[in-house]
């Protein structure tokens, strides 16, 4: 196979052209396409690029973490805030293998994400020479496209095609592996934008009928839900999606990752679908006669049993990936494209209309869940502090301004239940993947793509642990997040399911943790314990009228659960209040 | 949708890219599915490669590894075909021991009706060649393992489709 065949991009060359090495052209590719920050990890097969990067040190910030995970987890965040492609950079071998789960957690996340890994020299290729691992075989599955570079010239339409795949359509990672001979070598330099790649759609065609059947569906519905996802988000269809429920008067529910698309406090938003999400949602699933589903994917989180999900229903499908339609949930009509144009053209097709007695049952139902658990969560009489009571300081002081990077576990999911969020872009979590040590990082990648945002990151005294090692680039940093620990001195999720599904079996999820105060002090970062519901208060206020970075503990109680839940493979009617 | 499993040929266009193949077959290794035979070779269209693959699994599972196959950014278009909708070939060879060739006149015979072609003869082996549908091989190979096979080795199907594919005109659309 010649080489020059490995890609295909159909741009056409510049005139100027100037001599440069493969690793300063990795640099110009970036600059080219606006990268302003990189995370990353340097090692032996990536040292040109280093090397170049000290020079253009002025242009381009990179930002060391403390382990590969946590640079594509901040690579992760910052994409996931400012809607820009993240990237972060790895040497060969264990660097690049240490970037694989922000690779897999972006690519079910579909985050657009660019990663780039150095490789041993070519003519060490297949050789299991010092630091080689196939990375392109490994990071295959879990990424929307790679390659791997063994000419300098190879690397500016690697990098223009890279940085199209990843952002274009469904986003996803992509990752370009550089050999050493390759970023040594120089060659004549130039670079175009990626247009088009010829195998590649990235938003299929919108059928006009397709359209015209969902709108005549949803005007005849009685019992319409909308449960709308990510893609709402990266569509950048807020408006347009807020026009289409208003008109028509749909209650609209999300799934983790849609969470923030409309404000917390919309009338029609009646919250959250899956496996801890609200209860009226979940049980309503069942009842209403068209179910709209608009980009999202029927994770299994999101439907429960299968067999019993929304059988009554009429299912209508906005998407923008055809392998989604049908996938999980046989649809009656799939609208394909990108969700802008799509629910914009879908609006002038929709009557009015209001539903209001379908919208009681909403808050009949939402009356029920409240008694049952809102109420404890948020407003406990008894002994020790609930997630719920810290994640309502936060929203009162943060004034739902905030955006909220969680981790993984109880506390994730109490975040996400109990997080107002006023502005879109505002709910950072590893939905997908469901990735313990994503929010540590993540809320760094975060708030430097959005310093004028307050960044307030949860997690448990589990997933703190798993990437802690990146309070270095905090402090390194000076990166202003806001990190709040609900530590219950237990993996709680797993826990709970100990508690209610292995007879309170508690195998192996006890922690004995360090004094995290006095770690976040190591690191020069201002730091608080509370244990008493008396000191929340001032404490979080003491948090959030910080200009740098802090550091809160919270002692929440050790054996509190997550409700309502849908045991696994039930239906989401079955949904547990208790 | 019929949940029965049945047998499918999978043509796959493709660019004539390197890694495509593991991508390709990781889509059907994560749903735990066996591939009976798997082809790739240039197709009529100068840098465009075909891949063909045959698999036993249900129309709705075919749909979806269609679905899977075609969002590969490298992936031009898939088909998947039933048995009725194509014309295919397989191909094999025998290595078989020379002395045969003269002791056991059936063995002639056998070589005349089923159609095949020897390849070559020497003092120690001779070669048959056939290419056909999966059965009259299976067959060959029944007849011929009588005699003492000494090595065996056999193609994937390779396949056309007997309605147009209009992968021309579709890349004709593509082109940016
Ligand atoms: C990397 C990783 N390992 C294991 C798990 C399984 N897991 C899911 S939730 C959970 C417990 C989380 O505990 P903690 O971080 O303390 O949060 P809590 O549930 O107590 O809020 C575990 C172990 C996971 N999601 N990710």
């Amino acid at each position: 196979m010649k080489e020059t065949q490995t890609i295909q991009n159909k741009t056409k060359a510049t005139e100027t052209t100037e001599r440069i090495s493969g690793s300063e052209a990795v640099i110009k590719c970036l600059l080219a396409e606006s990268v302003e920050i990189l995370y990353g990890y340097p090692g032996g097969a990536i040292m040109p690029v280093y090397d170049e990067l000290y020079k253009y040190q002025d242009k381009i910030h990179h930002v060391l973490s403390r382990h590969e995970q946590g640079a594509a987890h901040a690579a992760q965040g910052y994409a996931r805030i400012s809607g820009k492609v993240g990237v972060a950079m790895a040497t060969s071998g264990p660097g690049a293998t240490n970037l694989i789960t922000g690779i897999a957690d972006a690519q079910i996340d579909s985050t657009p994400l660019v990663c780039i890994t150095g490789q041993v020299g070519s003519h060490l290729l297949g050789s299991d020479a010092f630091q080689e691992t196939d990375i392109v075989g490994i990071s295959t599955p879990v990424t929307k496209w790679n390659i791997q570079v063994t000419k300098a010239a190879q690397i500016p339409e690697a990098f223009a095609k890279a940085f199209y795949i990843a952002k274009s359509g469904r986003p996803g990672p992509v990752l370009i592996d550089i050999t050493k001979d390759a970023q040594f070598e120089e060659f004549d330099f130039k670079y175009e934008k990626c247009k088009g790649v010829r195998s590649y759609k990235p938003v299929p065609d919108t059928d006009e009928n397709s359209l015209k059947a969902a709108a005549e569906l949803i005007n005849n519905a009685k019992k319409p839900l909308i449960v709308w996802g990510q893609g709402i988000i990266l569509g950048k269809a807020e408006e347009e999606f807020k026009a289409v429920i208003e008109k028509a008067g749909i209650p609209s529910a999300w799934t983790i990752l849609g969470a923030s698309a409309i404000p917390t406090s919309h009338p029609l938003n009646v919250g959250m679908v899956g496996m801890h999400g609200n209860y009226a949602p979940n049980v309503l699933t069942n009842e209403c006669d068209v179910l709209i589903a608009i980009g999202m994917r029927f994770d299994d989180r999101v439907t429960g049993n299968l067999e019993t999900y929304a059988k009554q229903a009429k299912i209508v499908h906005f998407e923008i990936d055809p392998a989604e339609v049908d996938k999980n949930v046989q649809t009656d009509v799939a609208v394909l494209g990108d969700a802008k144009a799509s629910l914009k053209s879908l609006l002038p097709l929709l009557n009015e209309n209001s539903h209001s007695a379908w919208h009681q049952k909403f808050k009949d139902l939402y009356t029920i869940e409240y008694d049952k658990v809102i109420k404890n969560d948020l407003h406990p009489t008894k002994e020790g502090l609930t997630m719920g009571e810290v994640l309502k300081e936060i929203n009162l002081q943060t004034k739902g301004e905030a955006a909220i990077v969680s981790d993984v576990g109880q506390h994730q999911m109490i975040a996400c239940r109990y997080a107002e969020f006023n502005k879109t872009k505002s709910n950072i979590t590893s939905g997908g993947l469901g990735t313990m040590g994503f929010a540590l990082p993540a809320a760094i990648g975060a708030k430097m793509a959005a310093p004028d945002r307050e960044v307030v990151m949860i997690a448990g005294d589990g997933g703190y642990q798993m990437n802690i090692q990146e309070l270095g680039t905090i402090f390194q940093q000076k990166v202003p997040v806001k990190i709040v620990v609900l530590n219950n001195e237990f993996l709680g999720m797993v826990r709970q399911w100990q508690q209610l599904f292995f007879d309170k079996r508690y195998a192996s999820t006890e922690m004995v943790n360090p004094d995290f105060v006095a770690i976040a002090k190591g690191y020069s970062i201002e730091a608080q314990k509370v244990t008493e519901r008396k000191d929340l208060k001032a404490a979080v206020k003491e948090m959030i009228d910080c200009e740098g970075p802090y550091f809160l503990e919270v002692r929440v109680e050790k054996e509190g659960n997550v409700f309502p839940m849908i045991p696994t493979g039930a239906s989401v009617s079955d949904i547990r209040l208790e | 949708m019929s949940t029965e499993n049945k047998q499918y040929t999978v043509s796959i266009y493709t660019e004539n890219n390197i890694g495509l193949l593991n991508r390709i077959s990781a889509i059907f290794q994560r749903r735990h599915m066996n591939i009976e035979s798997l082809n790739t070779s240039p197709s009529e269209i100068d840098g465009v490669s075909r891949f063909t693959i045959v698999v036993n699994i249900t129309e709705s599972q075919m749909k979806k590894i269609q679905g899977q196959i075609e969002k590969q950014v490298e992936v031009i278009k898939a088909f998947y075909h039933t048995e009725e909708e194509i014309i295919y070939q397989e191909s094999c060879i025998f290595k078989m021991r020379s002395n045969l060739l003269f002791d056991e006149r059936q063995i002639q015979n056998i070589i005349k009706e089923s159609n095949a072609r020897i390849v070559t003869v020497n003092r120690d082996f001779f070669v048959i060649e056939k290419s056909g549908r999966k059965e009259e091989i299976d067959l060959l190979h029944r007849e011929l393992t009588v005699f003492g096979i000494m090595q065996f080795t056999r193609s994937g199907r390779i396949a056309v489709t007997k309605d147009e594919m209009k992968i021309s005109t579709m890349l004709k659309a593509l082109q940016h």
